[in-house]
């Protein structure tokens, strides 16, 4: 085990400490920076390091603290984003050969965002290519470990990120989710990971994967600072229009005023059904721990219809990327390998560019999406998409929020899934649901399994049900049992 | 137009020609290896998907957004775009201030 949560404490402490300026950003952000240069050589989080620019930002806020202006909530607070999160000038990879190269003409509105709360970005971390994959094992730079067992994969495909803020360089981290790519990892790693409502946190600037499912969302060593991170980046964007309209609530004052008396909540059955036994157990326990904090838990509920999530997601979301994709041809930017004529030029660029998973999806996509199959497959998937938003609503008609597994598994081992696509695919058959429905959900560390790796709870609410979400999220933290328990 | 279309005997078997002709599609070239591999495995795939397939969703509406929200406008303003001389800094090729490819289409000259 390299370290766990811990390295520059808390984003919270963190910003209060430069705020009130106990200590400078500079020093918080040379010690994140020392951490990294340590200790990433054997885990593989980042793909890029950005040193210098992350002292000058860091500076900059200390500038403001000493000239009396707000330096913002996360003020000084190190931050590592996926590396699908533009960044202008700086190297925007997707873990992928098509882009090794590429610097982004402009920032993701969420980069910005984050500028302007003060918090400094210390480098661009590992995935699995294009987000396609559920153990960073699918780039191109080589895979992630696990900061809590080498051996094993940090999940994904926001692995790099999830393992950056395990091993305590950086106390707070995006990823992106588009089945689970946040919440997967951050249960594997031991960790909190939250995707938003659809359109809570604006995707401009956001590599485009499957775009009706992908969500940018803050992984983080706390509930609270989770809770911090969202609100700091959340909010509508009219460069993305997709973006809520309406302020997202406020969650940080939620959970500071609101505990989770009187909330309505109960387990899924189809969301621990095929989990193994020690994390169901821990589901449970958390269960117990939030009708003692004065939830009121009522009997395990069915929703049939998410046993067919996972089937749709693997048709509906193949099926947009092989759209969004067909924008890497060798013209406007990425690699290009040279060929006779333009088709030859396109498809020599694509077969060198892209790895094996991403082919597959694409090739998935083209399929499901192609005369006489779109009716099939396509069509089918998205009806069974309307569904699973169907079965949910009747399912918050009476009850507030919903508990499950965020995994199946705890971490497995490096290599154990990478020829075998499907299960691979079974990794995300807890987490799909949200995604197809567009709802919020976290995943909560609590506890270990019978092998000692992390097990995280996940909480599911309706959409804009964050605050709510929160609430029952950090009861079930301030339950969790020890490290190593 | 789509709907309506009988798909051409089983949607669940998928094949090497199927696979060899959705490589084209996509713009990919595959080895016989590799068209070997991806066949098993995309076949799996599928049939995993055999029970969407399966299920009688007469009467049941498409979702392709889980957001209600339809025709977002902003107003028509001119507004800065991106660094023209930035973004063809990024291109594998250019002139004159524009993308350069190679020959589109037809026979060599």
């Amino acid at each position: 085990m390299t370290g766990g949560p811990g390295g520059t404490g808390p984003a919270l402490a963190v910003a209060h400490a430069v705020r009130t300026g106990e200590r400078s950003a500079r020093q918080v952000v040379e010690e994140a920076l020392t951490a990294i240069v340590d200790g990433d050589g054997s885990i593989g989080a980042f793909v890029t390091v950005t040193g210098e620019e992350a002292l000058a930002a860091a500076d900059a806020v200390d500038a403001s603290v000493v000239s009396g202006a707000d330096p913002g909530v996360l003020a000084g607070v190190p931050v590592a984003l996926k590396d699908n999160l533009c960044t202008h000038g700086i190297r925007t990879t997707c873990s992928s050969r098509i882009l090794e190269h590429w610097r982004p003409p402009y920032d993701a509105t969420v980069v910005g965002r984050l500028r302007a709360a003060g918090a400094v970005v210390v480098g661009k971390t590992n995935m699995d290519e294009f987000a396609m994959g559920s153990s960073t094992e699918n780039s191109a730079f080589g895979p992630t470990r696990n900061p809590r067992d080498p051996g094993r994969v940090p999940g994904g495909s926001s692995g790099g990120s999830a393992a950056a803020v395990a091993a305590g360089f950086v106390p707070l981290a995006l990823g992106s989710d588009t089945g689970g790519s946040i919440r997967q990892p951050a249960a594997l790693c031991g960790v909190v990971g939250m995707k938003p409502t659809y359109g809570g946190i604006s995707r401009y600037g956001l590599v485009a994967f499957a775009s009706s499912l992908d969500q940018i969302g803050p992984l983080a060593t706390t509930v609270a600072d989770a809770a911090l991170l969202y609100e700091a980046i959340g909010g509508h964007d009219p460069c993305d229009s997709t973006s809520l309209a309406e302020p997202p609530r406020p969650v940080t004052r939620a959970l500071a005023e609101h505990g989770v008396e009187g909330l309505r909540v109960a387990v899924v059955r189809e969301l621990v059904d095929g989990v193994d036994a020690d994390v169901v157990r821990r589901v449970d326990e958390a269960a117990g721990a939030l009708e003692a904090a004065g939830a009121k838990m009522l009997d395990e509920i069915s929703i049939p219809e998410l046993r067919y999530g996972l089937s749709a997601y693997y048709l509906l979301a193949p099926a947009e990327a092989s759209s969004n994709l067909a924008r890497y041809d060798g013209v406007g930017y990425g690699l290009r390998v040279e060929g006779p004529d333009v088709t030859a030029m396109n498809t020599a660029t694509r077969t060198a560019g892209f790895g094996d998973e991403v082919k597959r999806r694409i090739m998935l996509g083209t399929y499901a999406l192609s005369a006489g199959y779109y009716d099939a497959f396509y069509g089918k998937a998205q009806r069974v998409r309307t569904l699973v938003i169907e079965a949910f609503s009747r399912a918050y008609a009476q009850v507030d929020v919903l508990l499950g597994a965020t995994s199946p598994t705890t971490a497995f081992a490096l290599g154990a899934k990478v020829d075998d696509p499907l299960a691979m695919y079974l990794s995300d058959v807890c987490t799909v649901p949200s995604n197809l429905a567009g709802h919020p959900a976290i995943s909560v560390p609590f506890g270990v399994g019978d092998d000692g790796l992390p097990v995280g709870v996940q909480v599911l609410a309706n959409a804009r049900g964050e605050a709510e979400m929160f609430r029952v999220a950090a009861a079930i933290e301030a339950a969790a049992p020890a490290a190593g328990s | 137009m789509r709907a309506g279309t009988d798909p051409p005997g089983d949607p669940v078997a998928l094949g090497r020609a199927e696979v060899a002709h959705v490589a084209k599609l996509a713009r990919l070239a595959l080895t016989e290896d590799e068209l070997d591999r991806f066949t098993g495995q995309l076949a799996t795939v599928l049939a995993h998907g055999a029970d969407v397939a399966a299920l009688d969703l007469e009467g049941v509406a498409p979702t392709a957004h889980p957001l209600p929200v339809h025709n977002v406008v902003r107003p028509d303003e001119p507004r800065p775009g991106l660094d023209r001389a930035e973004v063809l800094a990024a291109a594998p090729d250019v002139e004159d201030h524009r993308f350069r490819v190679p020959r589109i289409g037809g026979d060599a000259p």
